[in-house]
């Protein structure tokens, strides 16, 4: 299989990325500054993120396809507003979820965000569902992201009119007579913006943020960004056997479909009322050392009670942080757990999550 | 650093008589990027050439360190334990690992110098 390349590739090149495969795709991990530097510019001014390997689906919009989309996602669409966006999941018949993904609600259309990894399967799936054989990714769309503080001046500047968009809303802007569409949102636990523009206007539109001032970053700090922001990754946080229930994303369930009928609906209302018997929780290790996924976790009776399901080094909490599944009966905040960490018990303490506290601007319901 | 001298899993030694000094090299400081952790061999243990001695982690992931030498581990140096980013800052230098009573010096010349590591460095990453 070829290697796949952004329209931002020959840009990060220029920037010294290291390259990684990612998805299919050959992303940059790291520039010349490394993933500490890289993280740390993120929260305390600005990065640049290319994402466009993740999947832009466009559906055409209707009250029927609202009703077929309500089948497949746990969220109430038919009060999402014009322009909104919100988290959802495109759901497995066991409860489980195939994806995670934002779907904003267009004027004319629903645009929807799929994972890089599962885009494809996604596809297959919402085109079988909506019984619409002609559904496409758009690759002719890069997807952008810039987060940090200083990324509203930033993105003003080259923008304008930018900052006015509140958290999880969207409008089309215009950048050298192109169409483009941002929305106000990330998965970095930082204030930003995500710009969905034409491939040919890709490289001179960051080439501008990085002229007034913003920074590319790579996959290695959208890592630790988002782990320090307890934002799940698929594949690792999330999958095919994980349930929103059980996964502490419950939140991301419309109230008003809970008794709802959707594909895994009996499952996730079942969950709801009698409890689940493992849940993801943010653990903190006692010492700096790294609890990568798959790292066994024990009670103190040295039964074994979950696993982790991402680790890292947390820069701005200066500690080692992880996430992971543990049985319900030890799921509660600073619960004493060990992890086994090349043969060794290291004490670490279940904790509430984020890690790092968030600064997104007000004006709904933070993620 | 004429007298140091390099494995292949790029750690460096260098011999102050009988005690050999050993830390990793610039070049594996590169390939791993930010170290976060790192564990040491304890002091008065005894330790076998090309046998595990420690441990680094970066961000990516972690990667045991090797000992190019045999021999009793007698001091550790605790600083780059408490920060790890020190190994990244001054990897040649100040942010050595540990200090071997070596077992037997004719170790040493299965070991690289400087200009054999520099090329073996290169060729292997390229």
């Amino acid at each position: 299989m070829n290697i796949k390349k952004t329209a931002l590739y020959e840009l990060h090149k220029k920037h010294n990325a290291k390259f990684v495969e990612f998805a299919g795709y050959s992303m940059p991990i790291q520039y010349s500054e490394g993933i500490v530097k890289e993280h740390n510019i993120t929260r305390n001014k600005s990065g640049i993120f290319d994402v466009s390997h993740m999947g832009q689906l466009f559906i055409k919009y209707s009250n029927e396809i609202t009703d077929k989309l309500q089948k497949i996602l746990p969220t109430d669409l038919k009060n999402l507003k014009i322009n909104q966006s919100k988290y959802s999941f495109l759901m497995k018949e066991n409860g489980g979820i195939y994806d995670d993904l934002i779907i904003t609600r267009k004027k004319d259309q629903y645009m929807i965000i799929l994972n890089a990894a599962c885009k494809q399967n996604d596809l297959q799936i919402i085109k079988n569902k909506l019984n619409d054989q002609n559904l496409d990714i758009k690759n002719n769309l890069s997807l952008v992201a810039i987060q940090g503080p200083e990324s509203k001046t930033i993105l003003e500047n080259v923008v304008s009119n930018v900052s006015k968009l509140k958290f999880m809303n969207g409008e089309n802007f215009s950048f050298k007579n192109n169409e483009i569409y941002i929305t106000r949102s990330g998965y970095t636990g930082e204030d930003g913006f995500e710009i969905s523009l034409p491939n040919k206007v890709a490289i001179s539109f960051v080439e501008e943020l990085i002229s007034k001032g913003s920074t590319l970053i790579g996959l290695g700090a959208r890592d630790t960004l988002r782990l320090e922001a307890g934002l799940c990754l698929y594949g690792h946080d999330i999958n095919e056997n994980t349930s929103p229930v059980e996964a502490n994303l419950k939140w991301a369930i419309s109230k008003n479909r809970i008794n709802d009928n959707f594909i895994g609906s009996h499952q996730i209302k079942k969950q709801i009322e009698e409890g689940v018997s493992k849940l993801r929780v943010g653990i903190k290790p006692e010492t700096r050392v790294i609890a990568r996924e798959s790292t066994k976790i024990f009670d103190e009776k040295d039964n074994e009670i979950g696993k982790v399901t991402s680790g890292t080094f947390g820069p701005s909490v200066n500690a080692s942080i992880a996430m992971g599944y543990i049985s319900n009966s030890h799921s509660k905040t600073d619960t004493k757990v060990y992890l086994e960490v090349r043969g060794k018990k290291v004490p670490a303490n279940i904790c509430d999550l984020p890690f790092y506290k968030k600064s997104y601007v007000k004006g709904e319901a933070n993620v | 650093m004429s007298n140091t001298k390099f494995s292949k899993e790029h750690e460096w030694i260098t011999l102050d008589g009988e005690v050999g000094t050993i830390g990793i090299t610039k070049h594996a400081t590169e390939m791993l990027g930010d170290i976060v952790f790192a564990e040491l061999p304890e002091k008065g243990s005894n330790v076998e050439k090309d046998g595990t001695a420690g441990v680094v982690e970066s961000t990516k992931a972690a990667s045991d360190v090797y000992t190019p030498v045999s021999g009793e581990v007698v001091e550790i140096n605790q600083s780059i334990v408490d920060d790890p980013s020190k190994i990244n800052a001054d990897p040649e230098g100040g942010a050595w690992f540990f200090k071997l009573k070596l077992k037997d010096k004719s170790e040493l010349d299965t070991l690289m110098n400087k200009e054999e590591y520099d090329k073996f460095a290169k060729e292997t990453s390229a």
